[in-house]
């Protein structure tokens, strides 16, 4: 009963992952494609200062939006699974995760709208007295990046850390304070251990696409907020340069997955 | 009130995650194209503007064409998955899954500009709306099987045995008993399917031949300080149709569960 | 004629035995249970016989036709599921009906056929109702509908009390006894509760890792378990140590533990042992405690100290610790105005009945 998926994937998946492996080890002179195995590009990626800095950035960026996510998200989830009527909690998921089935493409547009020179937030300001001038630091670098990568996967970090902590036995709590501890240490003695699982899915979740995040530095970064996705898309569509382009690929997926696993790795070793 | 200081953050945090979306109905009907405050006036013109726009309805039909078929395929591929994996053990069975479910969380860009590899380069197709659905086929699958999953997993394995008891081939038990329980999941995939293609950008943008997909076409507007207006016109009307979308597959989602007997126990995903 | 024939069933999953050569014959007509602790492949071997599993090794006969690669489907066997399985999707009455539906009767005929089966289960017009409207006890006679209107040669029953409150598992042992009497059909109930195989079945087989330890009916099964484990699962029982003295032409004589020296007739020796294990078997209500003095000169006596009890309202069980053993034994007593209910620590006389000792072979 699996093959069928399987085999879509293994073909749509893995075949096409092997293709930009392989493309990684060769070069290309304008369109034609040398099949030497070489070096180069990796050569190429580890000393050129651009796809460093890209790169640093890019796992920087990933790695705030990350734990400003997951950080903000929480209080979140453990409010609507401790907090709301059970009867409501349905209301209160389906309202976090309406903003998020607008376009994409166009909320990140809007946050652009929002954080712009004359935008919304520095008009608000302005009008209320709180600033003098338009405050540029938001639009157009970094900041901007995670401000809006946040918001983009505030969902996908509330829904698995909510389910997380809908598990718990409401008992566990009881019996915690039962034998003596307070509000405060119960929840770091027994909820937050318990909703672990839930912080680790929802900080893979984050951390790993982000760092592919094409639209959003495109349209918010500016020159200092680009990230290594652009790099990719300019090496594959504007340069020509398919081998460069797949050796970034490459780097940035084993960069990605070298992480998670480390993080994964001491979430085992000290949550035992 | 119950939670206090949490009840207050959780309202903030509600207001800075619908803060993009209000803005997009106010500019849509804002009689005036730059995007900021003070608002112009009331004007319905660049909703009336739409209609005229002849490219905005080639990539909305080529964009629900390729949203329909990789709905249906993804939602296929998703109940044989799905199916295996809640009832029967088979060698390999966790990495075969885990292979799977991969593209939910690998970067859009590593599956674009792989697809479009192997696509160009290494079987010189021309790039079409069937590359675009191949790409969304593979990262769909993912979410249709973990819809499908809950479903096929409420479900009692005596179900099945009780119509073979009964006399039911297994395909009989299968299309007799087995479908018309996991329908309302099937319905409620395939509606979140159809609506992440739709809205999918990156592998589009990719993966697209001559005909561009909406998303692919709104990207280019953008660019375009004078045609923003009607993109937000577009956007809002999108919204709109996304939430009825989303409304029926909950309400299939909920019938599923009052189906089999279950209780409610929150939204999607 | 046994209408099912069980010949050396084996069962494995993976490396695990789950069945070790199960050898059986049952009856047509008869109410046959198979009762034993979880994990013990009651519920494989009836699986089996469903033809829901694959059997390693072995062979089934089904009113004598051999059931080898016969699929659940072509077999005239229905089963009663432990969840009891009412398709939620579909009415009461098409739920009864679904197995009559590839037969292509004429509709009235089958409406006919589904309120009699309706009516059989005392359920007559709930036929239009949602199925997930139902109580548990309504499923459960929904489920036994469904069964029966295929008239199976033989109906399985997958623990299918065990969802019910106490009340109403009660009231569904009288009618589901009350149900095979009527329809003649043989019945095979997969059941953990002792009580419950002892109440509704003709036959009893006890089951424990994979085999059957004694098939018999409930009397024999309570009275002459062939195995200590037999007579510990099936009621209460106390174990003495014992010493086999010596035999004579019409009983053998032993030594017990706290009550001495004990003539046990051979009729109550199980059959064909050559030796007997080092304990005999004595249920409680085959103790007593005695408040006046012995009736007959015959009757021994033993004194002993209550060590704790427990009080049913209608019985008290003593734990009285007979003087020279280690061991408290249970003894039953009916409360009578004439008993007053003896308090821990008291001393009390201890007398019993040795024709219901029960011996094991070795």
């Amino acid at each position: 009963m699996v093959s069928p998926t399987a085999v879509y994937v293994l073909l749509l998946l893995a075949a096409p992952l092997a293709a930009v492996v392989a493309f990684s080890f060769w070069t290309q002179d304008f369109l034609t494609i040398d099949r030497t195995l070489t070096l180069n590009n990796y050569r190429e990626a580890f000393t050129d200062p651009i796809y460093r800095t890209l790169m640093g950035r890019s796992l920087m960026i990933s790695g705030v939006v990350t734990v400003v996510t997951v950080v903000l998200a929480f209080p979140i989830a453990y409010f609507v699974s401790f907090y709301v009527d059970p009867s409501r909690k349905a209301l209160w998921i389906f309202l976090i995760t309406i903003p998020f089935w607008t376009s994409y493409l166009l909320r990140v547009f809007l946050w652009k709208v929002i954080l712009g020179f004359n935008g919304v937030f520095n008009s608000g300001l302005l009008s209320l007295g709180i600033i003098d001038e338009p405050i540029t630091f938001i639009l157009y670098n970094a900041n901007a990046v995670v401000i809006t990568l946040a918001h983009a996967f505030a969902p996908f970090t509330i829904l698995p850390i909510y389910v997380a902590l809908e598990k718990i036995d409401r008992s566990l709590l009881e019996a915690s304070r039962d034998l003596g501890e307070n509000r405060m240490t119960t929840f770091f003695r027994v909820t937050l251990p318990l909703a672990m699982p839930g912080v680790i899915a929802a900080t893979l979740i984050v951390f790993i696409p982000t760092i592919g995040d094409y639209v959003t530095p495109r349209l918010v970064g500016g020159p200092d907020g680009l990230m290594i996705a652009n790099m990719i898309q300019t090496q594959f569509l504007k340069l020509n340069n398919a081998p460069m382009g797949a050796t970034l690929a490459v780097l940035a997926m084993c960069a990605v997955t070298a992480i998670s696993l480390i993080f994964v790795f001491f979430n085992r070793k000290y949550l035992r | 009130m119950r939670g206090g200081w949490l009840r207050i953050y959780a309202i903030t945090y509600l207001v800075f995650l619908y803060l993009p979306v209000i803005l997009l109905p106010l500019f849509a009907f804002n009689d005036g194209t730059v995007m900021a405050f003070p608002l112009k006036g009331f004007t319905t013109q660049w909703f009336v503007q739409l209609a005229g726009i002849e490219a905005l309805h080639g990539a909305l039909l080529n964009s629900v064409f390729i949203a329909s078929v990789t709905a249906a395929l993804s939602v296929l591929l998703g109940i044989c998955a799905a199916r295996a994996s809640t009832r029967f053990r088979f060698p390999f069975k966790a990495p075969i899954m885990g292979a799977i479910m991969v593209p939910l969380v690998l970067p859009e860009i590593i599956v674009a500009v792989s697809l479009l590899v192997v696509v160009v380069q290494v079987l010189d197709l021309p790039l079409s709306a069937w590359t675009v659905i191949a790409g969304h086929t593979l990262i769909c699958t993912p979410f249709a099987i973990a819809i499908l999953s809950s479903a096929f997993q409420g479900l009692d394995q005596s179900f099945e045995e009780a119509a073979i008891d009964l006399g039911e081939t297994r395909w009989g038990a299968f299309k007799n008993i087995i479908l018309p329980l996991v329908s309302p999941g099937i319905v409620a995939s395939f509606l979140i399917c159809f609506t992440i293609s739709l809205d999918e950008f990156i592998i589009a943008f990719f993966l697209t031949g001559a005909e561009p997909t909406l998303p692919v076409y709104i990207w280019g507007q953008l660019r375009f300080p004078t045609k923003i207006p009607a993109v937000m016109a577009l956007g809002t009307l999108m919204l709109v149709a996304s939430l009825i979308i989303l409304s029926v597959a909950e309400y299939y989602r909920r019938r599923g569960v009052a189906r089999v007997g279950g209780k409610d126990s929150g939204g999607f995903l | 004629m046994s209408i099912i024939s069980l010949q050396g069933i084996e069962k494995f999953y993976g490396d695990y035995h789950a069945l070790k050569g199960i050898d059986c014959e049952i009856a047509e007509g008869e109410f046959f249970s198979l009762l034993g602790p979880s994990g013990c492949g009651k519920t494989t071997l009836l699986r089996v016989i469903a033809g829901f599993e694959d059997v390693s090794g072995g062979v089934v006969l089904l009113g004598g036709k051999n059931m080898a690669g016969v699929p659940a489907n072509k077999r005239p066997t229905n089963m009663v599921f432990q969840s009891y399985a009412i398709f939620p999707h579909l009415s009461v009455a098409q739920n009864v009906g679904y197995g009559l539906r590839r037969a292509k009767l004429p509709k009235a005929e089958l409406d006919a056929l589904v309120d009699d089966a309706l009516e059989m289960v005392g359920l007559s017009g709930f036929g239009g109702r949602a199925a997930h409207a139902l109580s548990g006890g309504q499923r459960q006679r929904v489920a036994l509908a469904r069964a029966l209107i295929l008239k199976p040669k033989v109906l399985l029953l997958d623990e299918p009390l065990s969802a019910l409150d106490k009340k109403m598992r009660e009231q569904m042992q009288t009618e589901l006894r009350r149900l095979q009497r009527q329809v003649g059909i043989t019945f095979i109930l997969v059941t953990h509760d002792q009580e419950e195989a002892l109440i509704m079945s003709d036959r009893i087989a006890v089951m424990f890792e994979g085999e059957i330890a004694q098939v018999a009916p409930p009397q024999e099964l309570y009275r002459r378990p062939v195995t200590r484990r037999v007579g510990e699962f099936i009621g209460v029982m106390n174990f003495l140590d014992a010493r086999h003295i010596d035999d004579n032409s019409d009983t053998v004589r032993f030594d017990i533990e706290g009550i001495g020296e004990a003539q046990i007739s051979h009729a109550q020796l199980p059959s064909g042992a050559r030796a007997f294990a080092p304990v005999v078997g004595l249920r409680p209500e085959a103790l007593s405690v005695i408040y006046d003095a012995p009736t007959t000169p015959a009757q021994r006596v033993v004194e002993g100290e209550v060590v704790d009890l427990s009080y049913y309202g209608d019985m008290t069980y003593y734990e009285v610790l007979i003087d020279g053993t280690t061991t408290p034994m249970t003894i039953s007593m009916k409360n009578l105005a004439a008993r007053p209910v003896l308090e821990r620590g008291a001393r009390a006389r201890v007398t019993w009945d040795e024709g219901s000792l029960v011996v094991f072979a070795a």
